[in-house]
């Protein structure tokens, strides 16, 4: 401002003076010149002397003279109906995928979960240069007594709803009211999004329990409720459709699956905070079809198993940082297991398969079990390294009269996970990651991920 | 769970509206928790969410704090998106009406001050900033005293009952505020124009109260570390400036400061920035004596 205050008096000055220097000698010229540059001077001297005594009166305290009243907040913001459009964000996943080609991708002993279709190589099996599913989410206040949020996963051919709920905002004395459909609040890792791992794939567990997603989603209603304690122990119950697996699709009134949970958790000094839940699942089946081996022909058989399917699922985490402040330096240490217990009917798909023939099918009971531990440092800001350990075990498979003729593995899959990110920002990561993968009973395989994780808009805040 | 567990979180559930004679108040940054204790006194129960060695745009949406703004009847914080990646989950998940945007127990300090630092164009590559503008309003004791003011309002409101020693414990804070800002006024008078280089843009309400003059910040982009070729910019563009000194806080990373200090001779001061970021500096008017000794101390 200063230079162009200069610079119009002086254009001004010379436009005064035209018709004189307009005939006048060197010597004229010179002098002008001369007489410019002083005045010049004289102008800025001026001017950074009024800039001080501005600065000397804008610092004078509020007591003697006061300062104006602030000004009114968000004067500059876009005014009409497009201002209240939505916070959206938008989450873009890749990798580039190194591992063996496995002939039936799933884990040993474990019913396969998802909706994918038979024979497709889908989901974490898939190799080479990868595009993973697109987050599009978009949130807002409905009003003041509604918040509503959606989220879509956008993947090749199709847009599947992840998440589409409202909330309440006022109900008061702790409790929360949530619609639509969302991600259960069992366990902890299930309500993680994507882009929020820990690694480039989820624990072992949640795909043995929900599926290649590794979530399990409700469509119903769930309410929550914070008790009013110096402690934090949150409690919720769900009641849901149960159309999602272990759950299958089945045409009735009333409830499909049901869950709850409870969940506790404080400080331990400022340098460390932890949180420990339990949480319980039950749903139904119906004619949910899988594949099973017939020890004696070696053929595969089609079985379609109706019952129930229920869960317990314990989670704990630490996390530290030094002082409490995680900018530079933090550790979290993560654990959760599960117990899985189904219990029903197990009937032929396909009548003429031998074993069907033979013996036909009753009974099918599972009790399986497992979980994860997992630890993740930030060694220095933005460089994150994790391990993590999975395992699972078959359990107790008991299919009645057919026990002697179908396959039963005995087996204990595992997996460990190596991974190293670095994220410039809170909104990019970058990830390396190695797991030598057990999964698949006499298969080693040594799986390598490179993945970005970027987030654009308004991103919303992540809970602990 | 076995039934008597049930009957004791029932009975606390029904007793508690009994219990909330007395506001709890949350309060998101020690500067601001230091204000509820001074205007707020023994009657109101308060929680601060961070401390001064916690940077308040990273910390976690923990148990701890979720169980606080539960029990809250008064939210205190800076507001201006500085809480952005925490307080969104408090509020959402607590189920407490008594503190969501434009109820009375919502105080937001940025609301009620002018925000300085308002960017022109909003774009991530710009690093971590805030639409509304700067948020380290505190540092800037006149915010403070509009800030009061408001509290005052909101504390009267929420527990009328509490209103005359609210008034009482105002005025005494008002007078020995004004009194202090004419005690900081005189001894600051060597800073105007002193030209400083920052690490974090975390004071550029100091820098308007004492005329400090900002000729560079050692963060290129706010939230993101400097790289080795900012850094030698940096250096250049302070070669041929009478700067006197670099400014941080308790929670910036000291490397970047040490390396300028170091080639350039400049001491690196490490200014309180909030209640508790010094040892010095337990309230709020013993954190702009610490802040002063400090500036001054460097310009010897």
């Amino acid at each position: 401002m200063q230079q162009s205050v200069t610079a119009s008096r002086l254009a001004m000055m010379v436009a005064l003076a035209l018709p004189g220097p307009a005939f006048a000698d060197e010597g004229d010229l010179a002098r002008l010149r001369a007489e410019m540059a002083a005045l010049r001077a004289q102008y800025e001297t001026r001017l950074a002397e009024l800039e001080r005594e501005v600065e000397a009166l804008a610092a004078q305290p509020s007591a003697t003279a006061p300062a104006p009243a602030p000004a009114p907040m968000g004067g500059a913001r876009p005014a009409g109906a497009s201002a209240f459009n939505p916070e959206v964000s938008l989450v873009l996943n890749g990798r580039y995928r190194h591992a063996e080609a496995l002939e039936e991708p799933g884990i040993t002993g474990f019913v396969k979960g998802g909706h994918g279709h038979e024979g497709e190589a889908h989901g974490d099996a898939r190799r080479g240069f990868l595009l993973d599913e697109s987050e599009l989410v978009l949130a807002a206040n409905v009003d003041h007594l509604f918040r509503g949020q959606l989220n879509l996963a956008l993947v090749d051919e199709t847009v599947e709803v992840e998440e589409a709920w409202i909330q309440t905002l006022a109900l008061g004395h702790g409790a929360t009211a949530k619609a639509g459909r969302f991600l259960s609040g069992i366990g902890y890792a299930n309500g993680q999004h994507p882009h929020a791992w820990d690694f480039a794939d989820p624990a072992l567990m949640y795909v043995a329990l929900f599926g290649e997603h590794g979530s399990y989603a409700q469509d119903g209603l769930q309410l929550s409720w914070v008790a009013p304690l110096e402690q934090w122990v949150e409690m919720g119950i769900e009641l849901g459709r149960g159309s999602a697996f272990p759950g299958t699709e089945r045409d009735r009134n009333g409830l499909g699956a049901t869950a709850a949970f409870v969940r506790t958790g404080g400080d331990v000094g400022d340098s460390s905070s932890w949180r420990a839940g339990l949480s319980w699942l039950g749903t139904r089946a119906h004619e949910r079809e899988s594949h099973f081996e017939d020890a004696v022909s070696e053929e595969e058989v089609a079985g379609a198993f109706s019952g129930t399917s229920r869960m317990w699922i314990v989670d704990a985490l630490w996390k530290w940082a030094p002082d409490g402040n995680p900018a530079a330096r933090h550790l979290t240490l993560q654990a959760e297991a599960f117990r899985r217990v189904e219990r029903g009917d197990l009937a032929c798909v396909e009548d003429e398969t031998p074993a069907c023939a033979d013996i036909g099918m009753g009974d099918y009971r599972t009790r399986q079990w497992g979980g994860y531990v997992q630890g993740v440092y930030q060694f220095r800001r933005g460089w994150r390294a994790g391990l993590r350990f999975d395992r699972l075990s078959t359990g107790t498979i008991d299919y009645g009269a057919a026990s002697e003729r179908l396959e039963r593995p005995d087996f204990s899959p595992t997996r460990t996970s190596l991974m190293l990110d670095w994220s410039p920002s809170e909104f990019s990561r970058l990830r390396l990651q190695y797991a030598r993968d057990r999964s698949v009973e006499a298969v080693t395989d040594h799986q390598w991920t490179l993945q970005y994780v970027m987030s654009l808009g308004a991103h919303p805040a992540h809970a602990f | 769970m076995p039934k008597r567990i049930w009957a004791a979180l029932l009975a606390g559930l029904l007793a508690a509206p009994a219990l909330r004679a007395a506001p709890a108040a949350l309060a998101c940054e020690p500067e601001w928790g230091a204000l509820v204790a001074a205007i707020g006194g023994e009657r109101v129960s308060l929680k601060v969410a961070t401390t001064a060695r916690q940077d308040p745009h990273r910390v976690e949406a923990r148990p701890s704090l979720l169980a606080a703004a539960r029990r809250a009847d008064l939210l205190v914080c800076t507001g201006a998106d500085l809480e952005a990646g925490w307080l969104p989950v408090l509020l959402r998940r607590a189920g407490n009406p008594r503190i969501q945007p434009g109820q009375p127990g919502h105080l937001m300090a940025a609301d009620h001050v002018t925000l300085l630092e308002r960017p022109t164009r909003l774009d991530r590559a710009d690093g971590d900033i805030h639409p509304g503008g700067n948020p380290h309003i505190h540092t800037d004791p006149r915010n403070v005293a509009r800030v009061a003011a408001a509290l005052t309002e909101r504390l009267v409101r929420i527990d009328p009952e509490g209103e005359a020693g609210y008034r009482e414990r105002f005025a005494r804070f008002s007078a020995d505020w004004d009194a202090a800002l004419d005690r900081w006024r005189a001894r600051a008078a060597p800073l105007a124009g002193v030209e400083v280089v920052v690490s974090h843009k975390a004071f550029p309400y100091l820098q308007a109260w004492l005329g400090l003059v900002e000729v560079a910040a050692l963060e290129e982009r706010p939230g993101v570390a400097p790289g080795p070729a900012h850094l030698q910019a940096v250096l250049q563009a302070i070669e041929s400036r009478p700067v006197r000194m670099i400014l941080s806080t308790p929670i910036d990373d000291p490397d970047a400061g040490r390396w300028l200090s170091e080639r350039t001779g400049l001491p690196l001061v490490r200014l309180p920035y909030t209640v508790g970021g010094s040892p010095a500096a337990r309230d709020l008017i013993t954190l702009f004596d610490a802040t002063l000794d400090r500036l001054l101390e460097a310009l010897e």
